[in-house]
């Protein structure tokens, strides 16, 4: 089963050269960002087999491309806002990795100070506004978002992530609703993996095919991309930015992506709702790689840059194990902060 | 001034939309049908459509924007056109209004005020006649005012509209149209903090909204028959005055609680507690209650006027804690 609805075969696309304008480190950062959240994952993953990370664990791995693409297209005073499946979106927007572990081990040093955890990563500063648990809830915060970026006559814009499972939501329809009535800058990324948990996408609305449709009966202008191709998925989100600034106007994109391991930690990386052999295809497009193979064909790196990176990233999520391992829990004091502001 | 409840709660909003710039108002039919109860009258004139938003019947849509305009700075003050419909946006009251400062380490709020009318009016049958207070106070990170007279509701939802957190502000529907005399200068009241509207030294009757002009009624009646009953419109219904309500209880030794809602997990069962809890020695007998029938209102009037408590049922309540 094909997950692009572009191309099948990955490498043709990756045949295809480079866009000779994109800078080479432009391309390399992104490459970077990438890894970044797939290193950090996969340490995430070995953090939660020694228990040292509890809770529900929605790894991003195989869908990195969408965040680190759109993220990379907005500036850093633009809000992000996402569902539970939150590390690569937070990391993307350019969390400290140290205080994103911290905040997985539930210390008193994470982003949250340990009371958000993995699935409510929020980093203010970044503009990061948080990764919310409740499937479709957070699309109208998103609209709110944008409009008070409106409401105070910013060109901000905000980019609002979430599953295939949240677009039958009663919430989401409203808050598209919302945002299309009254013109606000938000763009909907629907990251279409195809399964919401067990559930494909087939059986979660009639006439799934276009997911866009949905958007675009409420008046919002959509278009799909392919979700594996960061290049791509940055070169749609920066399109439509940068219209969006002078004439405000939700956007929908449907990125067709796939995850690599159950909805889940404690799902197995394929479960009883699809096969092996369906992963194993879906794992040819990895992100990852198709990346790296275009930036190799057009000579703008070589392996042992490639080898070079990955050394430096797995050393900085190495680095953020430690910080987290060595950190506090917070203090029982803490139980009864930040309830209310006082 | 004397002005009506309806209009205090008018006053206060326009005045804190003229002091701040943040704030504005959106709901269904707040602009120019000028809200269902008729509550922002001339705010699109004033404050035009940017600060006055119509919105379509969406509640958990409008709600979770407000929650996010909240979080990115904005002072967003709700209305619900009845906490029957807030129902439908719990799920952003609850799950993100409510826990977003917990959940990001203090890093965020969402000051917010969502207001609108609650608890019954006259034959508006199940649907449209709860009381459902109790669910907002069961939740951390809320604080629940219900105010009854026209100068507390101005003086309390100007506090609640300047207040850093989101704070759930129930009008008795019933009260729109009642009139009290209103300070003429500006002024706040403090959240948390409980009136005693009546002092007396036999009994101590505890209510808030409607039913604390109700309890007032009673104690008037009471008062004829010899027993001086003291009144207290709790005002705040969280954070609780625990003070007032034990200093009150250390002068009369006995209570009545007096609410709309349902007794079953009501605010009454937590009155209750927390002077057993806190001031069990203070008391001469067991606290009685008085609540809503445990029934989805109904429509005709004989049985509606049986599900909602009555002076005569506070009465006998009083006189059997005596
Ligand atoms: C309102 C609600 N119902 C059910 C759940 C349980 N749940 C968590 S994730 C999930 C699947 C969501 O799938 P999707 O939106 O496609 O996102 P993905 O996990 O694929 O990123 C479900 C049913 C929930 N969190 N919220």
């Amino acid at each position: 089963m094909s997950i692009r609805n572009v191309d099948q075969s990955g490498l043709l696309m990756v045949n295809s050269k480079l866009d000779p304008n994109s800078n080479k480190n432009d391309l390399l950062a992104l490459y970077r960002y990438m890894l970044l959240i797939r290193r950090f994952e996969e340490k995430s993953a070995e953090m939660y087999a020694l228990a040292k990370i509890a809770g529900f664990l929605h790894l991003y791995i195989g869908q990195e491309a969408v965040a680190v693409g759109c993220i990379h297209a907005i500036r850093p005073d633009d809000y992000v806002i996402a569902s539970y499946r939150d590390h690569g979106h937070c990391l993307a927007k350019g969390s400290d990795p140290k205080k994103v572990m911290a905040e997985l081990f539930g210390k008193a040093t994470g982003l949250c100070k340990g009371k958000g955890g993995s699935m409510h990563l929020i980093d203010v500063e970044r503009h990061f506004m948080g990764g919310y648990a409740i499937v479709g809830g957070h699309l109208p915060l998103a609209v709110g978002l944008a409009f008070a970026s409106r409401y105070r006559k910013e060109d901000r814009v905000v980019l609002c992530f979430f599953g295939d499972g949240a677009v039958p939501s009663g919430h989401t329809h409203e808050a598209f609703n919302l945002a299309a009535l009254w013109k606000l800058p938000v763009i909907f990324i629907c990251e279409n993996n195809r399964y919401g948990m067990g559930t494909p996408v087939e059986r979660e609305m009639l006439l799934y095919k276009d997911i866009a449709e949905r958007a675009r009966a409420h008046g919002i202008e959509s278009e799909q991309v392919d979700g594996m191709d960061v290049l791509a998925v940055k070169e749609l989100t920066a399109r439509v930015v940068k219209k969006m600034r002078k004439d405000p106007q939700p956007f929908f994109i449907e990125a067709s992506t796939y995850r690599f391991m159950g909805h889940s930690m404690s799902d197995p990386a394929h479960g009883h709702y699809r096969t092996k052999e369906e992963v194993g295809e879906a794992r040819k497009q990895d992100p990852l790689i198709f990346l790296k193979t275009r930036i190799l064909q057009d000579g703008l790196a070589n392996e042992a840059d490639f080898k070079q990176m990955d050394k430096e990233v797995i050393q900085t999520v190495t680095e953020s194990v430690k910080f987290a391992d060595e950190s506090p829990f917070p203090d029982p004091g803490a139980l009864h902060e930040d309830v209310l502001v006082e | 001034m004397l002005i009506s409840y309806r209009e205090a709660l008018n006053q206060a909003m326009r005045e804190e939309m003229q002091r701040d710039s943040r704030v504005f108002l959106i709901g269904e039919e707040v602009g120019y049908y000028q809200g269902a109860f008729k509550v922002s009258k001339g705010f699109v004139e004033e404050f035009g459509v940017e600060r006055v938003l119509d919105t379509p019947i969406t509640e958990a849509g409008f709600t979770g924007l407000a929650v996010g305009a909240a979080m990115a700075g904005l002072r967003p003050i709700v209305e619900l056109m009845t906490f029957n419909f807030g129902i439908l946006a719990l799920d952003q009251i609850v799950n993100n209004a409510a826990k977003v400062r917990y959940m990001s380490g203090g890093q965020l709020s969402a000051p917010m005020v969502i207001r609108g009318p609650g608890s019954a009016a006259h034959q508006l049958a199940a649907q449209h006649s709860q009381s459902l207070e109790a669910w907002f106070c069961h939740v951390p990170g809320l604080k629940v005012i219900a105010p009854a007279t026209p100068s507390d509701a101005k003086g309390l939802l100007k506090s609640a509209i300047r207040d850093e957190n989101p704070v759930i502000f129930i009008e008795a529907q019933l009260l729109y149209g009642t009139k009290g005399e209103v300070p003429d200068h500006d002024y706040s009241l403090p959240i948390g903090k409980a009136a005693v509207t009546r002092t007396g030294s036999d009994v101590t009757i505890v209510a808030y909204s409607k039913m604390a002009l109700l309890a007032l009624e009673a104690a008037e009646a009471l008062s004829k028959e010899g027993i001086n009953a003291e009144v207290i419109d709790l005002r705040t219904l969280k954070p609780l005055d625990t003070d007032t309500l034990l200093e009150s209880v250390k002068k009369t030794g006995r209570v009545v609680i007096v609410e709309e809602g349902w007794e079953f997990c009501g605010l009454g069962a937590q009155i209750a507690e927390t002077i057993y809890s806190k001031g069990f020695d203070l008391l001469d007998g067991p606290i009685v209650r008085v609540a809503g029938e445990e029934v989805p209102m109904p429509y005709t009037r004989p049985l509606e006027d049986l599900a909602i408590p009555d002076a005569a049922r506070v009465i006998s309540a009083v006189k059997k804690n005596l």
